[in-house]
Order: C-alpha cells, then structure tokens, then sequence
C-alpha cells in the first residue's frame, strides 16, 4: 500500500483522490489548508449573493471522505524536501509520501500597479477572498472591477445583488472580445450596461490610490480619469500558485512544467490542474496552462490512471465551456475564435432583442463543422460533439440542427432562423425546413 | 422606477393590515345564544334535557368565543350528566337477576321480570338489556358468580350506551356547537361579512397585486435568488418561524376545534350562498383560502419565472386546476343537486373515496355518480401508469394536483429548505411507502366492512383502522405538518415524506417511464444550484456531476433544477426509456473511457 499525499483539495486534486480510490487501497490523504471539506469553488458568488450557504457548495457530505477512506488534512504545506519525500506543514509538521500530486491551483494576477495591495483590494479565487469580500461589503459604495472576464462578471453581479454600484475598468473594446467573437462580446457589453452596471471600454488601470487609511479611495486610468471607490476587484487572469515551491529542485516556469503524463521532473510528483504547465500544449487548440474547472477535472480523471498503473496520456476531447453572463448563458462547443478566420464560414443568427444567438462555425474546405457558440440557449453536448467529432457536412448539421438543442420544453426553437439564413446562401441546396412540434411535452 | 419602487412597498404596507385585520377577526365574535336557534339544532326533546343547565348561557352575551364554547359544553355535560342518572343500572341487577336463573342458565326471560316496572326509562332498560345480552340465552354458566360477572359487563356496557342513544355524543357536541356558535354570532363579521372580505381578503390581494406586479419593471426576466439565504422568511429565521407558527395554528383549528374560527367561516358564508347555495363550513373557508393562496402565489410565482415558458404554463396549470376543479366545479354540482366531486382528485391521496357514505352517495345519483364512480377508479388504475409512463409522475405531482399546486406556488419561497441529506432520503422511502401500504391496507378493511357488513377484518377493527388514518395521515401528517412545516422543512414535507399517491406515481416512474432529466454531457461545475433548489431534496448535483441522467421515483418534474443550473446542464424529457438509466459517463476527455 503506497501512502499518496495530494496537495489541493480543488476539482483536481479531488477528482484524482476520488478516481484512485476506485481504482486501488492505496493510503490518500490530502491537504488543503482552505477549507476542511472540498467545496465547488464556481459556487462562491452564489453563497455571496445568498442563493446558497457554504454547505450547500459541498458536493459530497461529510461521511463521504471517511466512507471512501480519503483521509484530509487541513494545513499549510511550508515547503517540499524531494529528496527525502515528506511535506513541512505549518501544523501537522513532517509528513512523508510515495507519490505526491500537486494540484495547488491558481491566484489572482497583480500587474505591479501602484496601490496594488491596499485593503480592499482583491481577486476572486478562495474561500479567504469570499470572505474578506463580504467583510468589506458593507464599507462599500462603489466597486471598480478591472478586466473584463468570467471572473469579473461574476464579481460585478455579486456587488450589485447587495446594491454596491458596479464600474468595469475593460482594456478591450468590448467584454471578453479576446475570446467572444465581435457580436457576442457586444451582446455582452450591452446586457452589462442594460442591468445598470457602468462598462468602461478601452481603458486601463494605471494606479490605485489611498484613501488615507490603508484602504483603496480611488484608482486613476491611464487615460487619465479618477474614479471613486472602496473596492478593487482585480480580475486580469490568474497564474500557477507555485511561490512556496520557488528554490526547490522543482522545475518551475509559470506553472509545474509536466509532460503529457503529468510527470513533473522529479520522480513520484505529478501536478495537474491550473498550476500546471504543459510542455507542449496538450492539442493545438489548447494552451500550456489549462484553468478551467472541466479540465481541471479531466487532468485529475486522467492522473488517477497513470497513478494505478494504468499509464495514460492526457488527450482532451473536443473544446467546451461554458458560462453565464448575468442573464445570459454561454455554451461553446469545439473551436471558436474571437475572430472569423479565413477558411471559416459562419452562420450567425441574433434574437431581435439582442440577448439569444447562435453561431455555427464551418471549415470552408471541407464544409465540416468546426464550432458552436451559443448565447441564451442551450445546446446538448453528446450532439454536437457527435456532430464535430464525426466530420458532419453543412447540410447534414443544418437538417438535424434542432436535435442539438437542449432548451427546456415549451421554450421558442430558433433553428429554423438558421436554416432560412442557409437556405438565402445556398438557393440551389436548399434544407428542408421540418415544423417544430408546439407542445414539446405531447411528443410521443 | 421610485414610483414603482414606492407601489411596490406600499403593496406590502396594505398587504400587512389587510392580514392584520384577518387576524383580529378572530377575537371579533359576539355571541349570544336564542333559545329558538337552540330549540331548532337539536329539537324539543333534547332541549328539555339542557334547558335547564343552558339557562346562563342564553341570558349572557358573549365576547370570546373560548368562554362561550366552553359553557356550551359544560351545559351538554350537566344535560348528560343528569341523562346518566336516569337511565343508568344499578349494577346490584346483576345479581338480582343471577339469583332467578336455573342451573345457571341465562333466560331472557329473567330479565323482563327484573325490569317489570312500565315506565319509560325502564322500558328502555329493558330493552337494552335484551338486545345486549341476546348472545346469552341459554347459555350455561360454571356458577352463579360467574353469570352475574358476565351481567356486571353487560350493564357496563348499556350505561355506556346511554349518551350516544339518549344524549349529547362527542360528535354531536362538536357538530352541534359549530352550528350553534354560528347562529349565536352576532358580532361585526357576522352582521357585515361583504365589508370584512374586502378588508381581510380583497384587501391583500390588493396589496400583494401591488407589491408583485412592479417586478414587472423593477426586475428583468431570469433566475432571482439573491439573498434567498438572508431573508429571515426563507431562511428559517425570525419571520419563518412565525409564519410556520401561524400555519400549524390555523391547521389545528381546522381539524380539531373548528368552532373557534367561526368569524373567519362567517365571512365567507356569502361567498358560499352565492356559489352552492349552502352556508360556508370550516371547510369551504379552506378551499376559498386555499384557491386564493395558489392564485396570488402562482401570479407571484408567474412573474418570478417568466423567463422560463415551462414555469409560466405549469404554474398556469395548477392555478387552472385548482380554481376549476378543486374549488368551482364542486361547488356547482352541490347547486344542481348533484354529488360533489374534485374530478382531479384521486386515491389514495384521496383516502376516503371508497369510504361507505361516498360509494353509496354516488350510486344513488344515478348515470353521474355511477361516472364519477368509474372516473375516480380510472384516474389511478388507467391514468396513473399511462400518464406516468408518457410524462412523468409531474403529469400529476406539479401539473394538476391540490397540494402539488399549494406547493409550487405558496410554497416556492421556501423550496430550498428541503434535506438534500442521504439520511432523509432514507427515512423519505421507509416513511412514504409505509403510508402507502397504510392507505392499502385501511382501504381493503373499508371495501371489506362494505360488502361484507363486518367491521372486523383479520381481527382488526376497519373504523379503528380508518380512524386511526384520517387523524394520523389525513390531518396531521398531510395538513399540520404538510403544510405547517413549510418555512421549516421545504414545501413538500408531505409530496416526499407522506403521500400514498406520490408512493405510488413514483413507482411508475422510477421502473417504467420514458421521463428523465438528461444530464448534459461534461458540462456540470458542481456548484449545487440544483440540489439546493430542489424541493424533493434529491441531490441533482450528486448526478449530473457524474454524467449520469437524474431518474428519481420523487422527482415530481417542477424543473427548477433545470431553471437554476447557470450551466444549461439540466433538462426534463421523456424520450425512448431505452438510455433513461445511462452509465454515469463525462464527455470532454478523450484520454481514457471515463466511467465515474
């Protein structure tokens, strides 16, 4: 029986710990010194804004981890001796282990601005910053998010369920247009300013000042305009988590650098999740550093194999995240670029009230599909990546479009609106456009 | 938006004296008793019996309908009291007549010359006696000891049967002093009861009608859960717990001491004449609060979700089929002679439909009680698996059902209160299934009692059973606590923990349907929206993050799961059952074949 010491109890140190349980008896224990319990960090804006309380946010009960004999230790790992194999933890002092997984996870990124550390300054990421968010709510007027991302909007609506005026301070000219192609980011942007908030575009941060106290007062823009404010949520991306690992025999650049089995360069320790960094990116639509929470889990799916002797390379399967945007809920499946490329053909549909579309991207050699980006309305996974996956032609995937959809019964269908864009397009290979039932729930 | 802002609390201001009022009226009774009115409810015979202790009670007027019931039954207990008296046996016959037998041998014979005396009240006696001790003739006993122990028992049991023959029972007593409580009110509900509906009733709906329709401007369409968790009423806080309070009180009155809410019944009783022509019961006040809870909580309701088509119509559902089916339409047959029925009503949740009084009103209603007969046994030996196969158990449970109906609507602010814990669903299986086989088995006994004419039935009493059912589940497990405990346990306390028709709507569903809620491929992010959100308790999350499709025999399909998932993870369908039951799988990672 090996004794495994997982650091991190995020989706990917849990996943793995959960997957090698199945798989083998071997002793797991992981430390965390965030919570106690693993909690689904996606769901702290909701504890926030009083949708749920902390424990809701706990995806297995307590008994769970005994049960499944998954021993957790809540303490801070000071530092890793390789060599000797053990943990220095701040209480529990050495701890020793035949294999060790990293999953150390992220924290916010501080570009060097002046002022950057002033109280009520701050990321989203931990339990910690959930709760000095709340300690400073009520001293709050006015909040100022920089950067426009997942992370920032959900900071924005967090301040605006308790009432706190919301300003985004966004380098691009629309939101997340370095991801969102043109007409979603400005789908964005416009249901941001739609619920009240105020949406600074082209615009960056140059410093943030005192308020006299040790406590943000204002920040300045680099275009030269003061805003005031008591809190800055800084939202510019996170970075590997790895400073407690500088000076060790660890090869670190930004992140734990793996290869493709999540080998670090030392035997017997793996990282995975946010803190790692790949080689060579894992696809070629995929990036070194991987900081989402479904690949944080497939990494730690993965790893579980690799650890029970089941040697296995991490392969990620087609692309898809998702997302929601105040109101508006995002979905994207396969490859989507924040700019049509040149063997691209889109079709693009938008709701006349601006708040729902689709968009269906096509390699134009071949008239494969490519991607799917969906604004406001839900398209069912299996599908569509059946649909990718299997090289379906434009034709095939306009008739069988609205198999794709996965919006709840009685909900208004929209492929028809695609298949009449289509049809304008191609006269001559028309698609047949077959009625959509009414009462969805009378289908037999 | 400050006007509408300003509407929107003045609603809730208007909303809160409007309740405030309805409250008071339940101390604004006066009562004073007519010894006519008292002469008319239990006739001249029985009248004589109390007219003397009653005398106080009608030369008194009174301000509290606590003292007034009380002396009322004090009066019905002296008028028993002095009953007892007469018609009482001395038990010293039993050995009188002990001493006449032969052989000790039991005669009825004994007996007449025992009770010779021609008077009433030995006449009566006499013929007690006769028929309770019927089974003794001729029987032989080992001394005379014994037979005068056995006629000990018998006379017991004749002077306990004096009151029900001669006087006032614990039935007619209840039944009597609603009746005669509401005659003797004379206070300003009784006498002004179209003003106080429009102070208690119209009135909040007034105010809730301004307090909710604002949203309409103030809110945009989508999920509004903020500070669910710091509202004092849907987080079991302060005004939770008072809400919960009044809900339990209210239901304990209705069940067992209707007489005490006479003011609020005398309110309705216009509304009751209007509609079948008869004077309001303590029941007809519950359907009217009833059907107004699910109308004005369903516009609530409505707009709160009017994002989502399938919240709008299912909650338009409910709202149709109470306000028609439950409320009206009973009502109406009662105007035109007929028997009353909720055609959407079924056993076992309704448990008392094969009750004797009801088969045989039915049958004695020619062709539309013979349908009614038919339609309520079709429901669930034909409607349950078919609908159910098709849709769902939320066919029933949050389409058309009464308290399904109470629930999505009164209920929503306090879904997210229910135990997603492994313990409850636990206990929640044990306990809905044992009332199922209750309601069973107490209605066999029933039907049993009811061919048969027997009322024992493998040595139990049937009425003790059915009894024992109607207080048990009937008014406390589906009433009181059903819906009393909605700030405290979630609002389908009674849908998940108690009702034999959901039992058995979920063993449909859960072994032969095509319904499911599909779990979208990878995309959970575990964040327990849905499993907070469900009212059934079920731990959506505990599903969907494995891939797996949620099949749940107490899923009632409201699809709030589906509304709260910010990830468009969750979808209600009925599909080929072929796959319903999938291997938890996630899609994304093409590493390895990924079975959670």
């Amino acid at each position: 029986m090996r004794k495994i010491v997982i650091v991190g109890n995020g989706i990917s140190g849990i996943t793995a710990a959960r997957h090698i349980r199945k798989l083998s008896d071997d002793e797991i224990l992981i430390v965390s010194s965030e919570t106690e319990y693993f909690f689904s960090r996606t769901a702290l804006m909701y504890i926030y804004m009083g949708h749920m309380k902390f424990e809701h946010t706990k995806p297995y009960e307590d008994f769970f981890w005994g049960k499944n004999k998954i021993d957790l230790l809540q303490d801070y790992v000071n530092k890793i001796d390789f060599e000797g194999k053990s943990l220095s933890t701040r209480k529990s002092g050495e701890i020793q282990y035949d294999k060790l997984i990293l999953a150390v996870g992220s924290k916010p990124n501080k570009f060097g601005w002046p002022g950057q550390d002033l109280e009520g300054v701050q990321g989203l990421y931990s339990y910690q910053d959930l709760k000095t968010m709340e300690a400073l709510s009520s001293t709050t007027k006015h909040a100022v998010i920089v950067g426009g991302g997942l992370i920032g909007i959900e900071m924005g609506e967090m301040f605006h369920s308790r009432g706190i005026e919301v300003t985004f301070l966004v380098r691009e000219s629309d939101f997340w247009n370095n991801v969102l192609p043109p007409e979603e980011a400005a789908m964005v942007s416009r249901h941001i300013k739609s619920r009240g908030f105020n949406l600074i575009l082209e615009s960056e941060l140059e410093r943030i000042n005192d308020d006299g106290n040790g406590r943000v007062g204002s920040v300045k823009t680099k275009e030269g305009k003061t805003i005031e404010c008591q809190f800055v949520g800084l939202t510019v991306g996170v970075s590997p988590n790895v400073d407690f690992l500088m000076n060790s025999f660890l090869d670190i650049k930004r992140g734990i650098k793996v290869n493709e089995f999540f080998e670090t360069n030392m035997p017997n320790v793996y990282a995975i999740g946010d803190c790692a960094e790949f080689e060579t990116a894992p696809a070629s639509d995929r990036k070194n550093i991987e900081q989402v929470w479904y690949t944080g889990r497939m990494h730690g799916e993965t790893l579980a194999q690799t650890i029970c002797g089941n040697k296995t390379a991490y392969k990620p399967g087609m692309w898809f995240n998702s997302a929601k945007f105040l109101d508006i809920e995002y979905q994207v499946y396969g490859q989507v670029g924040n700019q049509p490329m040149d063997e691209e053909e889109h079709i693009y549909w938008e709701h006349p009230k601006g708040e729902k579309s689709i968009r269906l991207i096509f390699n134009e050699s071949d008239g494969t599909l490519k991607g799917i980006n969906l604004m406001g309305i839900r398209y069912r996974h299996e599908v569509v990546e059946k649909m990718i996956r299997d090289k379906w032609d434009k034709k095939k995937v306009m008739s069988k479009l609205k198999h794709a959809n996965f919006d709840p019964e009685f909900f208004e269908r929209y492929e028809e609106e695609l298949i009449k864009i289509y049809n304008e397009r191609y006269p001559d290979d028309k698609v047949k456009s077959s009625k959509s039932k009414i009462f969805g729930i009378f289908n037999l | 938006m400050n006007s509408l802002k300003a509407v929107h609390k003045l609603g809730l201001i208007i909303f809160i004296i409007g309740f405030a009022l309805f409250l008071s009226m339940f101390f604004l009774g006066e009562y004073e008793l007519k010894e006519d009115q008292l002469i008319e409810n239990i006739g001249k015979d029985k009248y004589e019996l109390i007219q003397e202790p009653i005398q106080t009670v009608l030369s008194t007027t009174y301000n509290s309908q606590f003292t007034f019931i009380s002396e009322l039954k004090n009066a019905f207990s002296a008028a028993n009291d002095k009953l007892k008296s007469y018609y009482e046996i001395s038990s010293d016959k039993a050995s009188e007549i002990a001493a006449l037998s032969e052989n000790n041998t039991y005669k009825a014979d004994y007996i007449n010359k025992s009770f010779s005396e021609s008077s009433e009240i030995s006449d009566w006696q006499l013929n007690q006696m006769k028929s309770y001790t019927s089974w003794m003739e001729g029987r032989s006993y080992e001394s005379k000891e014994a037979l005068q122990k056995e006629l000990e028992g018998v006379i017991a049991n004749v002077n306990a049967s004096i009151i029900g023959n001669k006087g006032f029972s614990n039935e007619t007593i209840k039944n009597t002093t609603f009746s005669l409580i509401k005659k003797a009110d004379v206070g300003t509900v009784a006498t002004n009861p179209w003003m106080w509906l429009f102070l208690a009733i119209l009135l909040p709906i007034i105010g809730s009608a301004l307090y909710l329709l604002p949203r309409l401007k103030l809110q945009k369409p989508g999920i509004k859960n903020d500070g669910t968790f710091h509202n004092a009423l849907k987080s079991r806080g302060w005004l939770g717990m008072l809400v919960g309070a009044f809900l339990i009180t209210f239901y304990i009155f209705l069940y067992f001491y209707p007489s005490y809410m006479i003011s609020w019944v005398q309110m309705v009783d216009p509304v009751s004449l209007l509609l079948s022509g008869n004077p309001a019961s303590q029941w007809f006040l519950y359907g009217f609060l009833y059907t107004l809870a699910i109308l004005v909580m369903g516009v609530r309701m409505i707009l709160k979700y009017r994002h989502s088509k399938y919240q709008m119509i299912r909650t338009a559902s409910v709202m149709f089929f109470q306000l028609g089916f439950a409320f009206l339409i009973p009502e109406i047959l009662v105007r035109l002679n007929q028997p009353s029925m909720d055609f959407k009503n079924m056993w076992p949740l309704d448990y008392s439909f094969f009750f004797e009084y009801r088969l045989d009103n039915l049958l004695e209603n020619g062709t539309l009680g013979i349908f009614m007969l038919g339609w309520g046994i079709a429901l669930f030996v034909l409607g349950v698996p078919i609908f159910t196969y098709l849709y769902g158990k939320r066919w029933y449970c949050s389409w058309v059902c009464g308290c399904g109906g109470l629930a999505e609507t009164l209920g929503d602010p306090y879904r997210q209160l229910s135990d997603k814990s492994l313990k409850a669903w636990k206990f929640e299986r044990i306990s809905i299934h044992s009332v199922l086989v209750f309601a069973v088995v107490m209605t066999i006994g029933v039907l049993y009692t009811y061919f048969s004419g027997s009322s024992t039935l493998a040595g139990l009493n049937t009425y003790d059973i059915r009894a024992a059912y109607g207080f048990g589940i009937g008014a406390v497990f589906s009433g009181v606590v059903g819906t009393g405990f909605y700030p405290f346990m979630g609002n389908r306390v009674w849908c998940r923990f108690g009702c034999p028709l959901a039992a058995y709507l979920g063993l449909v569903q859960r072994f032969k349907s095509r319904f499911r809620i599909t779990t979208n491929g990878g995309q959970c992010i575990s964040c327990g929206n849905c499993s907070t959100y469900c009212e059934m308790g079920i731990d959506v999350r505990w599903y969907a993050q494995r891939g797996q499709n949620i099949v749940r025999s107490s899923c009632v399909g409201c699809g709030v799961c589906s509304s709260v998932c910010p990830r468009g993870v969750l979808n209600l369908e009925n599909k080929d059952p072929k796959g319903r039951l999938n291997q938890p799988s996630l899609l994304g990672n093409d590493s390895f074949g990924v079975n959670n």
